[in-house]
This record gives C-alpha cells, structure tokens and sequence, in this order.
C-alpha cells in the first residue's frame, strides 16, 4: 500500500486530501500517477501539469523516482511559504 | 540546542529569539535576525487574511536540511529557522531566519540562504482572502510561486 498526499490548490481542485493505493505493481511516480488516473480518469488532465511538484517520503522527487509498499507519496504545486 | 528549526501557529518573540541566538562564551560578534510579515496590498485592495498551509513532517525535514547546508557553507554559531502556520492577519509576523556567527559576513550571507531557499523548498503554502474595493465581497486565492523567488533560489 501506498499512500498518496495532496496539498492546497490540487487538494481543493480534486477534492481530495489523501488516498492510499493498493495493489500497484509498477517502480516509479509516473507508473503511480497512470495507475491513479485509472481510477480517477477526470484528475489525468491535472496529473500532467508541468509544474506540479512530488515528494517521496518527506523528500522531493521527481517522475522517474522509484517507489515502494510502505512509502509515502505527496503531490502539491510550487510553494509559496515565507 | 545549536540548530532550531519550528513550525508553529503561535507567534514568536524577537527578543527571545535574538537572545538564544548569543552564545554564552562571547564568541558571537554578529547576530542577524530577519522576520518577515503580513503585508497589505495597496488601496483599494485590501487583505483580509491569509491561511498557511504545509506538509507537515516534511516541512521541518525541509528546514533542518537548510540549516545543515548553511552550517556546511559558512561559519555558523547557532541558526533559527520559525515558520507559523494557519490563520493570519496583515501585520502579523509569519517567518523569523535568525543567525549568529563569530563574523558578520557568514550571518549576513546565511540568513540570505536560508530565506531564499526556504521560499521555493519548504512546503508552505498561502491562500489569501482580499477585497478587491472597500465594498465588495471577500474573495479567496492561492498565491502562485513568483519567478523572481526561483531566481534568487538559483543564486547559491
């Protein structure tokens, strides 16, 4: 299982602050964000911004980032802290 | 505690912040303390209010990692990094980089890091409730991640 995190604008536009994923058999962030568009076809446009930023247990990463059961996956848009 | 890094919705004292930054041993020879605020916009817009948002766990990984990189990079004594969180007002603190070093250089230069860098890593993120004029209805906006920052960023 994996569980994935939205945060500010992306959570309010998909209407979802956290999911967890089960039985996702693929290595990386992208096979993950094809694996949940399967299930939630309307979010695929949002999932292919550019400038939408991951994280991967607490660090940031990047498309080709592997993942595995137990991580933690997080999806947010450019900060604006400070 | 050499390096303090907390995520907060109370706000802080900047004399109590500046005085933990002083080492006990009269090493210290500079303190810089920045604090950044609530800004209004300019009439006739008006800021309500501003909501923080951030990742927690991930946010204080993030800013003790800054710390750590400003220790590798310059000559530091202690380092604070302050972050609040949740509702704000306009004029109220929200960040506070503090630094002391034996020289005024490396506190200058780090603080500078820190901040810059804080600004386009640290998962916070501000929603804002205005007034376009002083009689129309409050609207709310996520604040979109300014070019000129990531510049900045880009610098170190």
């Amino acid at each position: 299982m994996i569980k994935v995190c939205f945060f500010a604008d992306l959570r309010e536009r998909l209407g979802c602050a956290e999911l967890f994923v089960q039985d996702f058999s693929g290595e990386n962030i992208n096979q993950l964000k094809t694996f949940i568009v399967k299930q939630h076809p309307h979010w695929e446009k949002i999932f292919l911004e550019k400038k939408l930023l991951i994280a991967v247990n607490h660090a940031m990463a990047s498309n080709d980032t592997a993942i595995a059961a137990g991580d933690e996956v997080a999806f947010f848009p450019p900060v604006t802290g400070g | 505690m050499r390096n303090l890094v907390r995520v907060q919705t109370d706000d802080f004292d900047l004399n109590k912040e500046y005085n933990r930054l002083i080492t006990t041993n009269s090493t210290c020879g500079a303190v810089v303390l920045f604090s950044g605020l609530v800004r209004d916009f300019i009439p006739p817009q008006q800021l309500v209010s501003l909501e923080l948002e951030h990742y927690p766990l991930m946010t204080e990984t993030m800013l003790g990692k800054l710390s750590m990189q400003a220790n590798a990079r310059w000559a530091l004594q202690r380092t604070t990094i302050i972050h609040r969180t949740g509702k704000l007002l306009p004029g109220d603190q929200i960040v506070l980089v503090g630094v002391s070093s034996a020289h005024r250089t490396d506190a200058f230069e780090a603080a500078q890091f820190i901040m810059d860098k804080l600004k386009t890593s640290a998962p916070f993120w501000k929603k804002e409730t205005l007034m376009p004029n002083p009689d129309s209805k409050p609207e709310s906006y996520w604040v979109s991640a300014k070019d000129s920052d990531e510049q900045l960023a880009q610098r170190w």
